[in-house]
């Protein structure tokens, strides 16, 4: 990919909002478990570290946006706190997925006329409060109706709903778990040189497949990590962005909550080893004027290893059915030909539904990637691209990003972004 | 009034006004599978829904389905979540595909009823038995009684049907 081959797709034109719209500051708390501190304390010390990094002030947002599923704190609450006079918000139910989509929805409504620059965050105590592997008060909740379709059988938690799709990709392609662990073995290198991971430790393939079985096929390993923290991203019109301290992360396409046939029970269409991505990859190619070869870095959202695997698949990355060789053949890590979740992802860094995969593609973009690279007397990080552990993370000359966000095998939400170039 | 009871000390409830999951479960308790059955499309579907997924005709009616299918996923779990299933571990959720409409109305199209696999007398079934099970296996409904009124269908060996040498099961045993 280069820049010139981003400009020979009418850029002139409008054409979906291609290049309208960027990023143009990204904010998170630290990730840990025990924050000791409410979601609304949470996302407005994300959201501030966001203002931060965009230059901006509180009379600069007026529009919000947040996520969550009954474990977070509403925009009005936040906005006040930090002196914000909303002319948007909405706070939209949902977890994985919602990053890509709520930045859709940004930019809709800031090309409505409806505001000009839109925070977006998620702020969750997904390990002290309301558990995201599903213990605790999601378990013990009483079963309503619709539920009882899967929560009576003890088919729950999301690597239970998920793992039919899993064996069912083993069964048709012979995928093997070993392969797979490749995730963990790329992401946990990736968070050892992310000072702020939850995780830095670096795993193997055979720490993956010898750490227990939670539910087959997936060992701990294989399982995202559940954290307290909360995230932010400010999204505005570029021309807006242009004047912010950082470049922007320039918003080439992005697609939402794209569904496979039947979402409420999308194993009743086949081939249940295919995901939403198989779908989301037409428009989220398209709409960009650029595919799968053109991308420098992936954020393939890991919930579980699993995950990063199909989509990464599905959005044409590689073959149907050689996700597994695709994953496990070096191509994924820092030094590979395309690494995938540079900042050791939800099964490393810290959970958040998403959002931190998309602030890590635009700190990539950016080429200034938070690693333990020195900063120079000018402020700015001299990345020394040595992957050594506890080394460098930034990757060279990154200006395309793709993002693959995960609800569930039956619903994903993607985006591209490219470096500014004008 | 709501049909409600506890089952494995979890409470289960169906409201009044979810007609559609009342049908289900009443013929479950009956021990009759009952899928609905669009009145524009012939197609039946599952889980129960307001409309035909494939025409969006509302009207339906509930027809017998016969309760055996082929094993097309499953779940193994070995580390519970609820509290009702902290000693059931390991368990098995199965998601069969009925023989009933499958392949259609397209290729890869199935009616993919899920269930616990359970013995034949409806109890959870032994680890040795679990490690007989995987892809392939020919399974069969039976029902599990929640109150008298609503029963849930659960999969058990289908011991009458002829069974694959060998099913596919995840390799790591």
């Amino acid at each position: 990919m280069t820049l010139s081959s981003v400009s020979e797709h009418d850029v002139t034109s409008n054409r979906y909002l291609r290049g309208k719209y960027s990023i143009c500051g990204v904010g998170e708390t630290t990730y840990r478990r025990g924050s000791a501190e409410s979601t609304r304390s949470l996302a407005t010390w994300a959201i501030s570290n966001a203002m931060k990094d965009a230059g901006m002030d509180s009379g600069d947002i007026d529009g919000m946006l947040s996520y969550s599923g009954n474990d977070s704190t509403f925009a009005p609450w936040v906005a006040g706190d930090l002196g914000i006079r909303l002319n948007f918000y909405m706070d939209v139910h949902g977890g994985g997925s919602s990053t890509e989509a709520l930045i859709g929805i940004a930019m809709g409504v800031i090309e409505a006329g409806m505001c000009k620059t839109v925070a977006i965050y998620r702020a969750m105590n997904g390990y002290s409060a309301v558990r995201i592997g599903g213990t605790g008060a999601r378990s013990a909740a009483p079963i309503l109706g619709d539920q009882i379709h899967h929560r009576a059988y003890g088919w729950q938690s999301a690597g239970q709903m998920f793992a039919p799709t899993f064996l069912r990709h083993m069964y048709d392609y012979g995928t093997t778990p070993e392969q797979v662990a490749g995730v963990k073995v790329a992401h946990s290198k990736h968070a050892s040189n992310n000072p702020k991971a939850f995780y830095r430790q670096r795993y193997t393939v055979e720490d993956v497949v010898s750490s227990r079985i939670i539910c087959k096929p997936l060992h701990l390993l294989d399982c995202c990590v559940e954290t307290d923290n909360a995230t932010c991203i400010i999204v505005t019109r570029t021309e807006r962005a242009r004047d912010c301290p950082n470049p922007p992360a320039v918003i080439q396409s992005v697609v939402g909550r794209c569904c496979k046939p039947r979402a409420d029970m999308h194993y009743q269409h086949g081939p249940i080893s295919t995901v939403a991505g198989h779908y989301a990859k037409d428009i989220l190619w398209s709409n960009a004027g650029l595919g799968p070869e053109d991308i420098d870095v992936t954020g393939s959202y890991d919930a579980f290893t699993f995950t990063t695997m199909l989509q990464l698949e599905d959005y044409g990355f590689c073959k149907k059915g050689e996700g597994g060789e695709y994953v496990s053949d070096g191509t994924i890590e820092l030094g590979g030909r395309r690494p995938n979740n540079t900042s050791g992802g939800h099964l490393c860094e810290g959970y958040t539904h998403g959002m931190n995969m998309v602030i890590e593609n635009t700190r990539q973009l950016r080429g200034n990637v938070d690693d333990s690279c020195p900063i120079n007397g000018d402020g700015v990080r001299e990345h020394t691209y040595n992957y050594e552990e506890g080394g460098c993370r930034q990757v060279k000359n990154v200006e395309v990003t793709a993002n693959l966000g995960w609800a569930m095998p039956g619903t994903g939400s993607a985006m591209v972004m490219a470096k500014d170039y004008n | 009034m709501p049909i409600q009871g506890d089952y494995m000390g979890m409470l289960l409830t169906i409201e009044d006004l979810d007609q559609e999951n009342r049908d289900f479960f009443k013929y479950c308790s009956k021990k009759e599978f009952r899928l609905q059955r669009g009145e524009k499309s012939g197609l039946l579907r599952y889980p129960p829904t307001t409309a035909c997924p494939w025409t969006g005709d509302r009207e339906s009616e509930w027809v017998p389905v016969e309760g055996r299918g082929t094993v097309h996923s499953y779940v193994e779990v070995h580390h519970p979540i609820q509290p009702a299933f902290k000693d059931k571990v390991p368990y098995m959720i199965i998601l069969a595909d009925l023989d009933m409409q499958k392949g259609q109305p397209t290729e890869h199209e199935a009616l993919r009823v899920a269930g616990n696999l359970m013995t034949e007398d409806g109890e959870f079934v032994s680890a040795e038995t679990i490690k007989t099970v995987g892809i392939g296996t020919r399974v069969k409904l039976i029902y599990v009684d929640v109150t008298n009124e609503f029963a849930l269908p659960h999969w058990t060996i289908d011991k009458e049907a002829e069974q694959p040498q060998k099913p596919w099961r995840y390799p790591e045993e």
